[in-house]
């Protein structure tokens, strides 16, 4: 490679790191340097083969877990635990089993069937990690079920319940406006200890179920439920019994 | 180090710095392991790496100011994966200084015409470069970093980022064309 500007300049205008002087300078070295010219598309086919390669390696659901499960160690927690400890293990062997069959059970877009809710596990998923980045998590912040409530109020067709469990152990932290399968929802949010749970509300004409049999991705559970017209569904990283008090603290 | 003030550490954080961790820090947990994933190459010893890396990003997390969440953790993840280098596997870590003696011309006919969907070929080809070409080019290319980013995470000065992006590709260029032959005997 004889060309200096093919040696390092190329590699700033391919990233667009250059500022518009040198860019310029570049483009124009361009036109007459076939070494860069052909340098630069080398680069180019490099660079696309790299990113539809599919290497990006995500982490597990276990490495999520285990990075939790850490992080819950290093954490100090105000209220101490008050279950026994095989009530853990029963509740986690439940969890297994249940994950596993709803992982087949969860109703696919398309399949129909009372049961199957209008938008997918993986859209219900990344609206709650979505409002878990910065800034994201609620359009009005309050603990007062009489201020979230009728925040809602002509932001949506429909009135969605809002109620502070805060005596339970479930605080209302607030609520914001979410987008699940393209359309406007209803999502109420819950603290429980250091978590955060997400109970997404939408209207429904389909008749009343129980507190569906969870389902588990990327380290999230969520549960499913209909309810004189609404629909719901909870999704957090809390213990599924915990989620499961709060379902059924809503569904009463 | 350069970069970022990592701060002093602390066993045990409380609830509300729980809650910003989880928030500023943790979703870039893909992120981290992608980076440990492709420095370390073996997928066990990077989650065993990427969960200490986590732990320790906890205990740093007070020295943490805002700003750039990503490029903080993965400073960490980075300087974790080569302290567990150095003394895993030292070997890797020495083969990155002889490299100027035969740097060579790389741009050839067969290295523009790699297929996208060679992931195996391409994968095996940046696994044959030495760690810290390796490292800015996941970080460039897989994850989308500039090269301000690159700098903090890397501790290479900002203005040798854009020579060492360069040769990092010249590098990959050749280990992609010097094995094509090897390469198709193994897909027959």
């Amino acid at each position: 490679m004889s060309c200096e500007y093919a040696r390092t300049t190329l590699h700033g205008y391919l990233d667009g790191e250059l500022d518009a002087a040198r860019s310029a300078e570049f483009e124009r070295h361009l036109e007459s340097c076939r070494e860069c010219a052909t340098a630069l598309a080398a680069e180019e086919s490099l660079r696309s083969s790299l990113q539809r390669s599919g290497l990006y390696e995500q982490a597990s659901v276990s490495l999520r877990k285990k990075t939790r499960t850490e992080l819950d160690g290093a954490t100090s927690s105000p209220v101490p635990r008050r279950i026994p400890a095989w009530r853990w293990l029963a509740v986690g062997a439940s969890i297994l089993v249940v994950a596993a069959v709803s992982w087949y059970v969860w109703p696919r877009p398309g399949t129909g069937g009372a049961a199957s809710a209008p938008f997918t596990a993986a859209e219900l998923i990344d609206a709650h990690v979505r409002s878990l980045q910065p800034g994201h998590l609620t359009d009005v912040a309050s603990t007062d079920q009489h201020t979230v409530k009728p925040w809602f109020d002509g932001k949506l067709d429909y009135a969605p319940p809002v109620k502070d469990y805060a005596d339970e152990g479930f605080p209302l932290v607030g609520g914001r406006l979410d987008v699940l399968a393209g359309r406007n929802v209803a999502a109420v949010v819950y603290a429980r200890r250091k978590h955060v749970i997400n109970v997404f509300v939408l209207p429904t004409k389909e008749p009343d179920t129980p507190i569906h049999p969870p389902g588990l991705r990327q380290g999230y559970q969520w549960l499913h439920w209909r309810r004189q017209g609404m629909e719901y569904c909870a999704v957090s990283d809390v213990s599924l019994s915990d989620l499961h008090e709060l379902a059924q603290l809503i569904y009463q | 180090m350069s970069g970022f003030d990592q701060g002093r550490s602390s066993d045990v954080l409380d609830v509300h710095e729980r809650a910003r961790f989880e928030q500023l820090v943790l979703p870039h947990l893909d992120a981290a392991f992608n980076l440990a994933r492709w420095l370390l190459k073996r997928r066990e010893d990077s989650e065993d790496v990427t969960q200490e890396a986590m732990l320790r990003a906890f205990r740093f997390f007070r020295g943490f100011h805002g700003g750039d969440g990503r490029a903080w953790l993965l400073q960490i993840v980075r300087n974790t994966c080569y302290t567990w280098l150095e003394k895993n596997r030292p070997g890797e870590l020495m083969t990155e200084f002889d490299e100027e003696l035969h740097l060579q011309p790389s741009v050839t006919p067969e290295s523009l015409a790699i297929s996208g969907d060679n992931r195996e070929r391409l994968g095996r080809a940046l696994e044959t470069l030495p760690p810290r070409f390796r490292e800015v080019l996941v970080l460039r290319e897989l994850e989308g970093c500039s090269y301000k980013e690159i700098a903090a995470i890397t501790a290479i000065p900002i203005g040798t980022v854009m020579s060492a992006l360069a040769r990092a590709r010249q590098r990959l260029q050749r280990a992609l064309t010097q094995t094509p032959a090897q390469e198709a005997s193994r897909e027959l």
